[in-house]
């Protein structure tokens, strides 16, 4: 065993560039750790966002496409339509869309980027029946309202803005998907924003 | 023979030293009451949890397509599945209900304070921990209640700025809840977390007997000790608190065994009747509320109009709790010599405790929004005012002996 001093200084620096060294390591192992809680490759793959081209969508016509899992539509509203969604309010339970049952960007009196065109997730609110398109004969189910959606499961009733109506078992009104706008021809649903 | 055994054991590891000093001659006071039964009950109910979820893990099968459908199995096909299902599901009320009570006893007695800051932290964290324990927990039968209320917590998260989506994202595994995020929560449930609460006991445990027990008069027993060096006013743990405690493990087990063999179910508290229906991702129960033991918590969030302040306000109403022996400024502890004001304060507390919980359990309507607002202030403020208060308290003079 050697009498030598103890040089302290570099003792302590040891035990630093120890420390450190170790850290360093430490954090590098827990990457794996946390990364591995994120969704997997399978995981992703079942819910990545879907293209959708509306180019060749006729007014009043609606097309269906699947976005994890679930049926979403996109439907493309004539000016007749849009003008009467206003005149509904009254006969509502959330006519301005409180309910937070979609992005901030759909919490407009359409309920949609561009008025235009709607695009919801086509599953009712109440038990998860799909609602069908009556573009032409719903006058049948609320009055004076030529189209809308109407569940064949319990007869829960929505607009063409997806708000649904009073008096019927579904709670709420149909919720909107995260969606933006690739280009005019072309919606992206399942993002929020073009970063991605 | 019986004694060669232990002395050879004792030269090697210290047996009967770590005995004597955690049991059979820890210095115990000897004033205490109903409230001290809650500390062991609640090891009974953690060894009862342990038990019965290793031996429900025995059957149970954790994945999205077979989770409900096992749970199922062991009710009606495993030999006394059914029992231990309903021990573990009941143990989990019981073990809130005897913690809450625990906890209790630390408020009144002042048995926060200082020196047992420590002691009070680790029970916190233990408070901390088998909260999310109870919340993965719940998810494993895979029912709607455990989906829909998953849902709406995990959904909590996603309400702070920036990272929330991704957070979110990353506790699912997935897009939406999913087999992915019923299987990380079992290993989670199973053996990460238990593994941090069996560690986090010992903790507290160490730190009771290194400060000693508090006790209803709130005075230091270690003051006053005998020319052996042991408190006058102590008696040894063992066989005085070992035999009080088993009287009330028998009280409890008569209550607790009512409950497990006549109302599992605990009238929907205990198990919501919507969990008896599979998940379904489709359909959202009419009402999802938390299980009993998180709706005064519950509460304070829906109570508040904003959702990343009501989640805020979520988290503040169980972090306040960390630095309450900070906040107690008075150097008296029990309840029975503090001033009046302070019995005023601990009995509104309580009183708002029990209204939230009973708020966070029903559907919310404007007016009970409203009193819901009214109870979390007063919530809070039984912390603003004691901060205030306890600073020049008038105190009655506290005993020099325990009384009894």
């Amino acid at each position: 065993m050697s009498n030598a001093p103890v040089d302290t200084g570099r003792r302590r620096f040891l035990t630093a560039a120890t420390a450190v060294v170790g850290g360093a390591g430490a954090v590098a192992v827990a990457v794996p750790f946390i990364k591995s809680w994120n969704p997997s490759a399978k995981a992703k793959a079942a819910g990545a966002p879907v293209e959708v081209n509306i180019s060749k969508v006729e007014p009043g016509q609606l097309i269906r496409v699947e976005w994890r899992g679930k049926p979403v539509w996109v439907v493309r509203r004539t000016e007749a339509v849009l003008n009467g969604l206003a005149s509904l309010d009254g006969q509502l339970r959330d006519p301005a869309s409180e309910e937070m049952q979609q992005p901030e960007y759909a919490q407009n009196a359409a309920r949609s980027i561009k008025p235009e065109f709607f695009i919801a997730v086509g599953i009712c609110t109440h038990l998860g029946c799909s609602p069908t398109y009556l573009p032409d004969s719903f006058g049948e189910q609320v009055e004076g309202v030529p189209s809308g959606f109407f569940c064949p499961c319990h007869g829960s009733k929505f607009d063409m803005a997806g708000r649904v109506f009073q008096g019927v078992p579904a709670p709420l009104n149909l919720v909107i998907p995260p969606h933006h706008y690739v280009d005019d021809n072309t919606v992206l649903i399942g993002l929020d924003t073009g970063a991605a | 023979m019986v004694k060669n055994i232990i002395d050879w054991i004792d030269a090697r590891i210290p047996m009967t030293a770590t005995y004597n000093r955690h049991v059979g001659q820890y210095p115990t006071p000897k004033n205490f009451n109903f409230w001290y039964f809650f500390g062991s009950l609640a090891l009974l109910v953690l060894v009862n949890q342990l038990l019965t979820g290793i031996w429900l893990t025995m059957n149970y099968v954790p994945t999205a397509e077979g989770a409900f459908a096992s749970v199922e199995y062991i009710m009606r096909d495993v030999e006394y599945g059914w029992l231990l299902r309903y021990m573990h599901s009941t143990g989990a009320s019981a073990f809130f209900v005897v913690i809450y009570l625990h906890m209790f006893r630390g408020l009144i007695y002042g048995s926060y304070q200082k020196p047992r800051e420590l002691l009070w932290l680790f029970g916190m964290l233990i408070f901390l921990v088998l909260m999310a324990e109870a919340f993965m927990g719940y998810l494993l039968p895979w029912g709607q209640m455990s989906y829909w209320g998953a849902q709406v917590i995990i959904s909590l998260f996603g309400a702070i700025p920036v990272i929330g989506d991704d957070l979110t994202l990353w506790i699912r595994g997935d897009y939406v809840i999913s087999g992915a995020t019923l299987n990380r929560f079992f290993a989670l449930h199973v053996i990460a977390l238990p593994l941090v609460l069996v560690v986090l006991v010992f903790l507290h445990l160490i730190a009771l007997h290194e400060v000693g027990s508090n006790n209803p008069d709130g005075v230091e027993i270690k003051k006053n000790k005998d020319e052996n060096g042991w408190p006058v006013d102590a008696i040894p743990f063992h066989p005085y608190y070992t035999v009080k405690d088993i009287m009330g493990v028998a009280g409890f087990l008569i209550v607790f065994c009512y409950v497990l063999f006549f109302m599992p179910e605990g009238g929907g508290y205990f198990l919501e009747k919507p969990n008896f229906e599979a998940a379904n991702p489709m359909k959202t129960p009419e009402h999802i509320a938390p299980v009993w033991y998180f709706t005064p918590f519950y509460a304070i969030l829906r109570a508040i109009p904003d959702k990343l302040l009501g989640v805020v306000g979520m988290g503040l109403s169980i972090a306040v709790l960390f630095i309450l022996p900070w906040l107690d400024r008075c150097k008296v502890k029990s309840i029975r010599y503090r001033g009046l004001i302070h019995k005023i304060n601990i009995a509104q507390f309580t009183v708002s405790f029990i209204v939230l919980g009973y708020l966070g359990a029903v559907p919310a309507t404007p007016t009970l929004t409203i009193v819901a607002r009214i109870f979390t202030l007063t919530y809070f403020g039984f912390f603003v005012a004691l901060w205030v208060y306890s600073k020049n308290e008038k105190t009655k003079p506290e005993p020099t002996r325990v009384t009894h």
